[in-house]
């Protein structure tokens, strides 16, 4: 097929300016601007475009949660790209940039923001600099900045660049991060999309890249035709990221619906060295893992087919592990990253990733209990739901899923252990990182 | 030698002009003392207090908070290369070990000619090129120690001949 998002891949030079333009680029923004603003978020709406950073929020619905009557609103767009296993939106600001842009706009036309601020992760340091002459030329073109196509409508494009922080994707602590405060997550409500709950406090609209880089091809075609690709509850393309155990790793971007074994065997080349396909992370670390069986193989990758077998699509970054991986190595790899980039702002998140890993630790070194394995799930299951963001929830995630559908792997390390005094244990264990 | 240097005057005024208070624009201030000073010292840390109207222990406490504002001096060359899991399903946990093995250092040590700092690092967002790492803020990719290696020798050798 042709691609919606990577179209990069068709058109190889389509970073460019002329080349966008020349294959129909800003034509959707000129449309857009031809429209009522409201008339663009109902368009929107009837696409049944899902947030693609992960939560799978409708974004039409999202922008229509903004007061219209107030004069200062904000379009954030996060390009915070950090969850293990996700390099999807880098694929697209650094191969189709403008789509990018143009998406943003029509979104502040469609919300009269005043201004963009695109928030990339600060690794992104590249990526970022380049954004920054896409967005020279847009400028120059007469898309950015004071009345734009002479509508009387201003609005600026910026960029942001974090500096190494997981927990500024999550929206309000995006929004805190922009503001030069700690990236933490805000109490809610009030919600970004409400005064008082958004960018300076004002009415913001945060979208994940690759949701707002459908927007223009929505205006283009109409929300009829995108809704004719994917499923009816999951519209359109995704962006699926392979990585892990796979002959061919990287971005795959199909419709809605095309089952993991299609996208795992078929487009991603099947595990090396004919060994088998043991586990499957459909979200990256912070997902439910799932053993490959050929129920979980044949499931199509659509949001509500995922949550049906016990996981989500999320921001679908697909992590394959082969036979000879140990799950608990896993559980203990994917809790140092979340102790690491726990904010520290809740306790539950703080400390239970703390001890996760103390623990786990104990367990990876062979000196733990069969009840060390409760004491990790228990730990791991106060920490839901009771936290400012979902990072809490993330963390006990590859806890209780792993011992839940794995739990052999545990007790492999457990029933070899070589039990000592527990305080020369807790000695033996590593300091942390 | 500070950020009073007009070489970052423009820098300065251009990210004070991307937002409508002056506290938004100490991260980016902040990338330019680790310019300047080569990280976050305690004078750049005041020079951008002073520039935001923040209290400096505000400052520290944001350059604190990101691992990409190192809190001390560090070599030449800055490697952070990615372990996370699936770098390490690739390799990257093995990669890691070797690379500060050939350069004897531990995780955040600097070899003693002060070119090269390494450290593990979180997710880069490029797991379909592992191994790989960040060498001052750029990305090398698809790495193994072969690459490594000459890439070694030829940043000894540039650093030999600038010497002299």
């Amino acid at each position: 097929m042709t691609h919606i998002l990577l179209r990069g891949r068709d058109i190889p030079d389509i970073w460019k300016y002329d080349v966008y333009v020349e294959n129909g680029g800003y034509e959707a923004f000129k449309k857009a601007l031809s429209l009522e603003p409201k008339a663009v978020i109902d368009e929107v709406k009837a696409s049944n475009l899902r947030g693609r950073g992960g939560a799978g929020f409708p974004t039409g619905v999202k922008w229509g949660f903004i007061p219209q009557s107030e004069p200062v609103k904000y379009v954030a767009v996060n390009a915070d790209e950090s969850e293990t296993g996700t390099f999807k939106d880098r694929e697209i600001l650094e191969t189709n940039p403008h789509q990018l842009i143009e998406g943003a706009l029509i979104c502040a036309w469609a919300i009269q923001a005043t201004a963009v601020y695109i928030y990339l992760r600060g690794e992104f340091w590249d990526v970022a600099h380049e954004l920054d002459k896409r967005i020279e030329e847009a400028r120059r073109a007469g898309f950015v900045g004071q009345n734009i196509q002479g509508t009387g409508w201003s609005c600026e494009v910026y960029t942001h660049l974090g500096a190494g922080a997981y927990i500024c994707g999550e929206e309000s602590a995006l929004l805190n991060s922009l503001e030069g405060k700690l990236g933490q997550p805000r109490v809610r409500p009030p919600f970004p999309a409400q005064k008082g709950g958004g960018l300076y406090g004002e009415p913001t609209v945060v979208n994940n890249v690759e949701t707002l880089a459908n927007v223009p091809w929505i205006i283009t075609n109409g929300a009829a035709e995108y809704k004719k690709i994917g499923t009816e509850q999951s519209a359109g393309t995704k962006i699926f990221c392979v990585s892990g155990h796979v002959a061919k790793p990287g971005n795959y971007e199909l419709p809605m619906g095309v089952t993991l074994r299609e996208l795992l065997y078929e487009h991603a080349g099947g595990v090396p060295g004919g060994k088998a396909m043991k586990a499957i992370l459909p979200s990256g670390g912070s997902g439910p893992i799932i053993p490959a069986t050929d129920a979980v193989l044949d499931t199509p990758l659509t949001y509500e087919d995922m949550s049906k077998i016990g996981s989500i699509l999320g921001s679908a970054s697909i992590i394959v592990m082969d036979e000879t991986v140990d799950i608990t190595w896993v559980a203990a790899k994917v809790t140092k990253f979340f102790k690491h980039e726990s904010c520290g702002k809740c306790t539950p998140c703080r400390e239970g990733t703390y001890w996760l890993d103390k623990v786990l630790d104990r367990i990876m070194a062979g000196q733990a209990q069969v009840s060390d394995i409760e004491l990790i799930d228990n730990v791991a299951k106060n920490m839901q739901g009771v936290t400012l963001c979902a990072l809490g929830d993330f963390a006990a995630n590859p806890i209780i899923y792993t011992i839940k559908n794995f739990r052999d792997d545990f007790m492999q390390h457990v029933q070899k252990a070589d039990i000592k005094p527990a305080s020369k244990a807790r000695q033996a264990a590593p300091a942390g990182d | 030698m500070a950020l009073s240097d007009k070489k970052y005057s423009q820098r300065i005024e251009a990210a004070f002009a991307k937002y409508p208070d002056k506290r938004s624009a100490v991260m980016p201030l902040l990338y330019l003392a680790q310019e300047e000073y080569g990280w976050v010292s305690p004078e750049g840390i005041q020079e951008v207090a002073d520039l935001c109207d923040m209290d400096p222990t505000q400052v520290q406490s944001i350059a604190g908070f990101y691992t990409m504002y190192s809190e001390k001096p560090k070599g030449k060359y800055w490697l952070q290369v990615c372990t996370d899991l699936a770098c390490a399903l690739r390799g990257a946990d093995e990669f890691y070990e070797e690379l500060k093995a050939e350069l004897g250092v531990e995780d955040g040590g600097t070899t003693e000619d002060g070119l090269f700092t390494v450290e593990h690092v979180m997710c880069l967002a490029a797991c379909d090129k592992a191994p790989m790492l960040q060498c001052n803020f750029h990305f090398m990719e698809n790495l193994d120690m072969d690459k490594m290696r000459a890439w070694i020798a030829e940043k000894r050798a540039e650093a030999a001949k600038a010497k002299k």
